[in-house]
């Protein structure tokens, strides 16, 4: 991210919601909705003189501490350590902004004047010869799935808060504690919530076996507290990922294979963890000071906006669907649109980088060829059938039809590079004048003559 | 040929991009479903030209199915799918005014993620057309001309 900040061939626009998408490849239009930071870009340092002048001290959960630390109004994103590395004021969460009310101490602070509380929206037009979409996803609510306790207890959390936890720039500088503020002396991790669980998601999410595993390495090796995995199966993968997870079975981590069942919270705010050992056949119960849910990677919430945003469509699970599963794992069926990262399909690091890499190259590749090559299936206007009665332009969903007048009436034509070659005007045209090349009428029909010549629908056996 | 083991012929016509896509989806997926249905693949079910449906039964289908992209938004042409949601009501009904049985005929949506629903569409559509028996329409109008 630091380094596609700095390229001298990369224009960074954060802060930034793309609205409308039009033309095709090698010719896209997009319209980019820049909303107002309230902070000048080119002037603002990223000194974080106004953070610490904001008069909000109590300040609104901070998103990227996943909740456990908070933020002001005016703050840098990530904890200072954004790209860019500038400072942002939050509508919602700046007095002036939202109440109408402040002294501006952050105004008085900034030593380039960078603040600019009349910043409007504004909207840009770009155009683009291809675009990669790489919106990521959304991490499970675990409040979905009311068994796990999430939200009713501090110290049950999510897999992002534990990681923001043993994080060294998170909010406890990398301590495992409980809410208490005491090292826990059992941890329970749970796998797979959000995951192979009809309730929420079907499918497997393939990162938290992993990322759980290293979560109770981390709470083995900084605090030496036992450390419970609850899973169905572990998924170790990757290219030594089987040797880690042996290598955290010989650090003496207990691995319980059942899905966890319940936690619930006893009086005095211990947590206990409920499930059934598979292995034993038994049922377990477990008390422990803190819980970790392996929570699941879903498809961003606004992931149907963006879909028809960019002419995409979206597999049943909600992340968009590639154009091949085998062989066009990055493309769509938007020529000169591709996908990287999660939000095809959760991934995990190795496998993100790998993917955007070829969206990236494809997408050079297009633009250093300088011509695309378009598909022959067009539709081609015979113009001594055409009558001109103008019914195929009405139809075409890219006006790729024209009406040229020749003497006293006129022919319809179609432009080439704009047709896709749906067909739609190939139905419609009642003098049969529209021939859909490689999907003629005459093709068609020789298709259906065809298929009553071959010897198909022979009697077979009842098989259902 | 009996009614038990009369296999009726269907013929699909799918859009590329969603239904086709299921289908093939289905074929990769090993999913079970009679060998009755042959597809003509067409770029967008906005292609598909009433008469299509009508030359397949003139030719001695016993079943036509019209599969696209749902609508509204799922059309990789927009709204080809809107097009054929306007034609198939109507030869729906033209169709049973020349005698050919609703249930010979289905149109519908199907998109590239619901393999399932597409092999569930072959088996219940062909169960659903072997019980109406073979459409004679071919040999009747041959014994009316003798």
């Amino acid at each position: 991210m630091m380094d596609a900040g700095r390229h001298p061939n990369i224009k960074l626009m954060t802060y930034c919601d793309v609205q409308e998408m039009s033309g095709y490849v090698g010719r896209f239009k997009v319209k980019v909705l820049q909303r107002p930071r309230y902070v000048d870009i080119d002037l603002c340092t990223g000194c974080g003189a106004c953070v610490e002048a904001c008069v909000f001290k109590r300040g609104v959960p901070n998103e990227f501490d996943a909740g456990l630390s908070r933020r002001r109004g005016v703050y840098i994103p990530m904890n200072g350590q954004g790209v860019p590395m500038k400072a942002v004021i939050d509508e919602d969460a700046c007095l002036l902004l939202d109440k109408g009310k402040c002294v501006k101490k952050c105004m008085e602070v900034c030593p380039t004047n960078a603040i600019n509380f009349d910043q409007k929206p504004e909207t840009v037009e770009l155009e683009v010869g291809t675009i990669v979409v790489a919106t990521g996803f959304n991490v499970f609510d675990a409040a979905r799935l009311s068994a796990f306790g999430y939200g009713k207890s501090p110290n049950i959390l999510d897999g992002i808060q534990f990681e923001r936890m043993s994080s060294a720039t998170g909010p406890t500088q990398g301590q495992i504690l409980t809410a208490e503020g005491k090292k826990p002396e059992r941890v329970a991790i749970i796998h797979c919530v959000g995951s192979r669980d009809k309730n929420a998601n079907a499918y497997c999410s393939r990162v938290c076996c992993m990322y759980a595993m290293k979560h109770a390495h981390l709470v083995r090796d900084k605090t030496g507290a036992e450390v419970f995995e609850f899973y169905m199966d572990i998924r170790a993968f990757g290219k030594g990922y089987e040797e880690f997870y042996e290598r955290v079975q010989e650090e003496g981590v207990y691995f319980v294979r059942g899905r966890g069942a319940e936690v619930t919270v006893q009086d005095g705010g211990q947590l206990q963890v409920k499930a059934e050992d598979t292995t034993l056949g038994i049922p377990v119960q477990i008390n422990v000071d803190m819980v970790v849910l392996a929570t699941a990677m879903e498809a961003q919430p606004d992931a149907g906006k963006v879909a028809s945003t960019f002419g995409l469509s979206r597999s049943a699970d909600g992340f968009f669907q590639e154009a091949h599963p085998k062989l066009r794992p990055f493309h769509t069926n938007t020529e000169g649109v591709f996908l990287a990262g999660t939000c095809q399909s959760p991934k995990d690091v190795p496998d993100t980088v790998a993917h955007a890499s070829a969206a990236a190259a494809e997408a050079l590749t297009l633009l250093s060829r300088g011509e695309v090559i378009i598909s022959p299936t067009t539709a081609l206007v015979d113009d001594q059938l055409c009558s001109g009665c103008m019914t195929c332009i009405a139809l075409c969903p890219y006006t790729a039809i024209s009406f040229t007048i020749k003497g006293v009436s006129g022919t319809a034509l179609v432009n080439e590079a704009l047709c896709k070659g749906c067909g739609t005007c190939v139905a419609a045209c009642p003098a049969g004048a529209i021939t859909a090349r490689h999907f003629s009428d005459k093709q068609i029909w020789a298709e259906i003559e065809g298929l009553f010549r071959a010897p198909s629908a022979e009697p077979v056996k009842e098989t259902l | 040929m009996t009614e038990q083991t009369f296999q009726p012929h269907i013929i699909g016509f799918l859009c590329n991009w969603c239904t086709y896509t299921a289908a093939d989806t289905a074929g990769v997926g090993r999913m079970e479903q009679p060998p009755n249905v042959d597809v003509v693949r067409v770029m967008c079910s906005g292609r598909i030209d009433p008469a299509f449906v009508l030359k397949a039964f003139a030719e001695g289908a016993d079943g036509v199915i019209v599969s696209g992209c749902h609508p509204p938004g799922d059309c990789h042409y927009n709204n080809g799918n809107f097009k054929t949601f306007r034609r198939m009501p109507l030869l729906e009904m033209l169709l049973q005014q020349y005698g050919i049985e609703k249930e010979r005929f289905h149109w519908g949506w199907i998109s590239g993620a619901e393999a399932p629903k597409w092999a569930q569409l072959v088996r219940d559509f062909t169960t659903q057309v072997r019980d109406l028996g073979p459409l004679d329409w071919k040999q009747e109008l041959a014994s009316k001309e003798e």
